[in-house]
C-alpha cells in the first residue's frame, strides 16, 4: 500500500489516563499518542477497555486521572458537545443512529453544528434557513454518492439491514468533517466484501480528507492492513504501542493473545494469517 | 396509478426539499384549503362552524403542541391543559389591563407567557425521562389548575371563577360572527402549522428528534441537551398557550379553569397517540376523530331510535375510545397519520398487488 499523506504533528495526546466503575478497573494508567493524519488502532480481547478508551477521548465518560490533550488544549475531562465542537466525531460499537429518522435526516445531523440559524428563521423557512438547508444538503449527497447509499437515502434507518446501518453511522460520522474520527469496530458483524468496502472507505477518508482516525478492530488483517500505529490494551493496561510489525512482533502481545505456554514464532503465523 | 410521482423527476435538491414535493399532494393541498377557507363558512351553519370546526381547529393546535414535545422531542407530558390555561388565563389578563392591545399581539404574548412556563416546568427534563417525567408535568398541571383557582388576581377576582372574555376586534372589525371567529381560528392555525412543519424539516427538528431516538449519540454530534429540550417545552407551551387563549376567546367566550383540567390533557394526549405520534397531520386527524367520534355515535343512536340514555351513550364512547387507545398502541404505533401513508403507498402500485 502506498499512502501519500504526511503524518504530521501530536493532534491527540492521553497522559496517565485511568478510568474505573466501581470495583472494575476499565483503564489503568494509560498513556498514548496521535498523530495528524495517522490511522491508530487499538487492540485488545474483549473487555480490555477499548470502548472505554473511545469513551474518554470524546468525552463520554471521565476518567478519575489523567490528562487528555486535543489540538493544544488540556483538559481532564469534556462534555461530549465540547468535543464534537473541537472536530471529534465518533461512531459506536452498536449502532448508535436516530432510528425514527431517514438516512437524510441522520447524515444531516451530523452537520448540526455547522447550521447558523435560529429557530424563528426556520420557522418562517425563508432565505437564509432555505439556502443553509440546500447547502447542507449538497454537502450529505456527496456523502452519500462517496458511501454508495443513494437507494437508501430517503429509507428510516431503523429498517435497514446491519452492514448498511454502519455506513450510514460512518456517513454520521464524517459528515461533521471532523479533525479527528473515532470509531468502534466499524467492520464488525460483516462479510468480506462489505468489509473490503468499508476499508476503502476508511482509507479514502483518510487519504482525501487528511482525517486523523482511530479506530477498534478485532479483525487482525484488516488492523495490520490499513493502520499506520498499533496500540495494544489488556485488562485496561497498554502492552503494546508501535507499528503494526513491531507490534506483530511483540512477545507480550502474543501472549496477551495466546497464553505464555505458546511458542510465539509458530502461533504468530497463525494469528497473524492472511496478511 | 393515479397517485404517484412517475415522471416528476427532481432536478434539483431544492425542488426536492420543497414543503410538498409531490404533485398530486400540493394539488391535495389546495383543495384542502380552498374547502376550508371558502367552502366550509359558506356552507356550515353557526353550529357546525361553532361547536364543531372551532373546537376542532383548536384542539388540533394544542395536540400539535404537544406532538412537537411529545412526538418529536420525546418527552412525555401530561401538562398540556395546564399551559392551555396559562395562555388563556394571560389572554385574559392582557385583555383588560392592558385594553388597546391588539387581538393577535394578546394571542402571540399569551402564548409567549405560556412558553416561559413549559421552560420552567421542562427544567426536570433534563434528569427524568419517561414515567418520571410525565409525573412531573403532571405535578405542573394540578399546581397551574390550583393557581388559577385559588389566586384570585388572575381571575380579576371574579367570585364565580367564570369570566366571560371581552369582546374582540381585529382590524377595527367585530368578531361577533361565529364565521369570522372561525376564519380566524382557521387563519391562525394554518399559520402555525406551516411554522411547525418547517422547524421539523430542518435542524431544529432533527436536533429535537435526535435527543428523541438517542440521547447519548445527540450529545456526541454536539446537540446541547439543556437547549433543545427546554426549546422543545418552550414552543410546544407556546403553541398550547395560543390554543388555550383561542379556546377561551374565539370558542367558549368565557375562562374557566375548569375547561383546562386533567382529563383535557388525556383528551390532547389520546389525539396524538390516536393521530399518529411525531406527524403534524397526525395532530389534525387525531383531534378531528375525537371530535367527530361523538357526534357519529349519536347519529348512530339515532338510526336506533334514540334507544340508548345519554349516559349510555357516554359510557360507548369511553369504552370505544380505550379499546382504541389500546388498539394504536399496539398495532399501529404512529397512528392514523401511519395508515394513510400506507393507504398512499398502496395506491401508488396499485393496480399491482407487488
Ligand atoms: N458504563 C459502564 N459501567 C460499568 N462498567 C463498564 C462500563 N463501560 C465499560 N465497563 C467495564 O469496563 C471494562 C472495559 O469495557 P470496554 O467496553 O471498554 O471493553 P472493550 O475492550 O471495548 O471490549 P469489547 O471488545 O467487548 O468491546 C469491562 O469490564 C466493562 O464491563
Ligand atoms: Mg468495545
Amino acid at each position: 500500500m502506498v499512502k501519500t499523506r504526511v503524518i504530521g504533528e501530536v493532534i491527540l495526546k492521553l497522559e496517565n489516563v485511568s478510568l474505573s466503575f466501581g470495583g472494575v478497573q476499565a483503564l489503568s494508567d494509560v498513556s498514548l499518542q496521535v498523530r495528524e493524519r495517522q490511522i491508530l488502532a487499538i487492540i485488545g480481547p474483549n473487555g480490555a477497555g477499548k470502548s472505554s478508551m473511545l469513551n474518554v477521548i470524546n468525552g463520554v465518560y471521565h476518567p478519575q486521572q489523567g490528562k487528555i490533550t486535543f489540538k493544544g488544549r488540556t483538559r481532564t475531562s469534556m462534555r461530549p458537545h465540547d468535543a464534537a465542537a473541537m472536530g471529534i466525531a465518533r461512531t459506536f460499537q452498536n449502532i448508535a443512529l436516530f432510528k425514527g429518522m431517514t438516512v437524510l435526516d441522520n447524515i444531516l445531523a451530523g452537520r448540526n453544528l455547522m447550521m447558523r440559524t435560529s429557530f424563528l428563521e426556520q420557522a418562517l423557512y425563508l432565505g437564509r434557513t432555505k439556502r443553509e438547508e440546500l447547502a447542507h444538503r449538497e454537502k450529505v449527497e456527496e456523502i452519500i454518492d462517496f458511501l454508495h447509499i443513494q437507494a437508501v437515502r430517503k429509507t428510516p434507518v431503523g429498517r435497514l439491514p446491519y452492514g448498511l446501518q454502519k455506513r450510514v453511522e460512518l456517513a454520521r460520522a464524517f459528515a461533521a468533517e471532523p479533525e479527528l474520527l473515532l470509531l468502534d469496530e466499524p467492520m464488525a458483524g460483516m462479510n468480506l466484501e462489505e468489509k473490503e468496502d468499508m476499508c476503502r472507505f476508511i482509507l479514502d477518508v483518510n487519504e482525501q480528507f487528511g482525517t486523523t482516525i482511530v479506530l477498534i478492530e478485532h479483525d487482525m488483517s484488516v488492523v495490520m492492513d490499513i493502520s499506520d500505529h498499533v496500540v495494544v490494551l489488556d485488562f485496561g493496561r497498554k502492552i503494546g504501542d508501535g507499528t503494526p510489525d513491531e507490534v506483530r512482533r511483540d512477545p507480550r502481545v502474543i501472549d496477551a493473545y495466546l497464553g505464555p505456554t505458546q511458542a510465539a514464532p509458530y502461533h504468530e503465523k497463525e494469528l497473524f494469517h492472511g496478511m | 396509478m393515479i397517485y404517484r410521482e412517475a415522471g416528476q423527476f427532481k432536478a434539483t435538491y431544492s425542488a426536492d426539499q420543497a414543503l410538498f414535493p409531490i404533485r398530486q399532494d400540493q394539488v391535495g393541498v389546495a383543495i384542502l384549503l380552498v374547502i376550508a377557507y371558502i367552502v366550509v363558512p359558506f356552507v356550515g351553519n353557526d353550529y357546525w362552524l361553532g361547536s364543531i370546526f372551532i373546537p376542532f381547529l383548536v384542539l388540533s393546535l394544542a395536540a400539535l403542541g404537544l406532538n412537537i414535545l411529545t412526538g418529536y422531542a420525546g418527552q412525555l407530558s401530561l401538562g398540556t391543559a395546564g399551559f392551555m390555561a396559562v395562555g388563556a388565563f394571560a389572554a385574559y389578563n392582557f385583555a383588560i389591563r392592558v385594553p388597546a392591545i391588539p387581538l393577535l399581539l394578546n394571542f402571540a404574548l399569551s402564548g409567549l407567557c405560556a412558553a416561559c412556563v413549559g421552560i420552567l416546568f421542562g427544567v426536570p427534563s433534563l434528569r427524568i425521562k419517561g414515567f418520571y417525567l410525565a409525573v412531573a408535568t403532571l405535578a405542573s398541571q394540578f399546581f397551574i389548575e390550583w393557581l388559577f383557582t385559588r389566586v384570585g388576581w388572575f381571575t380579576n377576582y371574579s367570585t364565580s371563577g367564570v369570566i366571560s372574555a371581552p369582546p374582540l376586534s381585529i382590524f377595527g372589525h367585530s368578531l361577533s360572527s361565529v364565521w369570522s371567529r372561525y376564519v380566524l381560528t382557521l387563519a391562525i392555525v394554518t399559520v402555525m402549522a406551516l411554522g411547525a412543519k418547517n422547524m421539523v424539516r430542518s435542524s431544529v427538528g432533527r436536533a429535537w428528534m435526535a435527543v428523541r431516538d438517542m440521547d447519548v449519540a445527540a450529545e456526541v454530534i454536539g446537540i446541547r441537551m439543556l437547549r433543545t429540550k427546554l426549546l422543545a417545552f418552550g414552543v410546544s407551551s407556546f403553541y398550547c398557550g395560543v390554543a388555550g387563549a383561542l379556546w377561551a376567546f374565539l370558542y367558549l367566550g368565557t375562562v374557566e379553569p375548569q375547561a383546562f383540567d386533567l382529563a383535557r390533557s388525556f383528551q390532547i394526549l389520546f389525539m396524538i397517540i390516536i393521530g399518529g405520534v411525531g406527524s403534524i397531520l397526525g395532530s389534525f386527524l387525531g383531534a378531528a376523530f375525537i371530535v367527530l367520534l361523538p357526534i357519529f355515535i349519536n347519529i348512530g343512536s339515532g338510526m336506533f331510535g334514540h334507544a340508548f340514555r345519554a349516559d349510555t351513550i357516554t359510557q360507548i364512547e369511553l369504552i370505544l375510545f380505550g379499546g382504541l387507545i389500546i388498539f394504536f398502541l399496539i398495532v399501529e404505533p404512529h397512528g392514523l397519520a401511519r395508515l394513510w401513508r400506507i393507504g398512499k403507498e398502496k395506491l401508488r402500485l396499485w393496480p399491482f398487488p407487488y
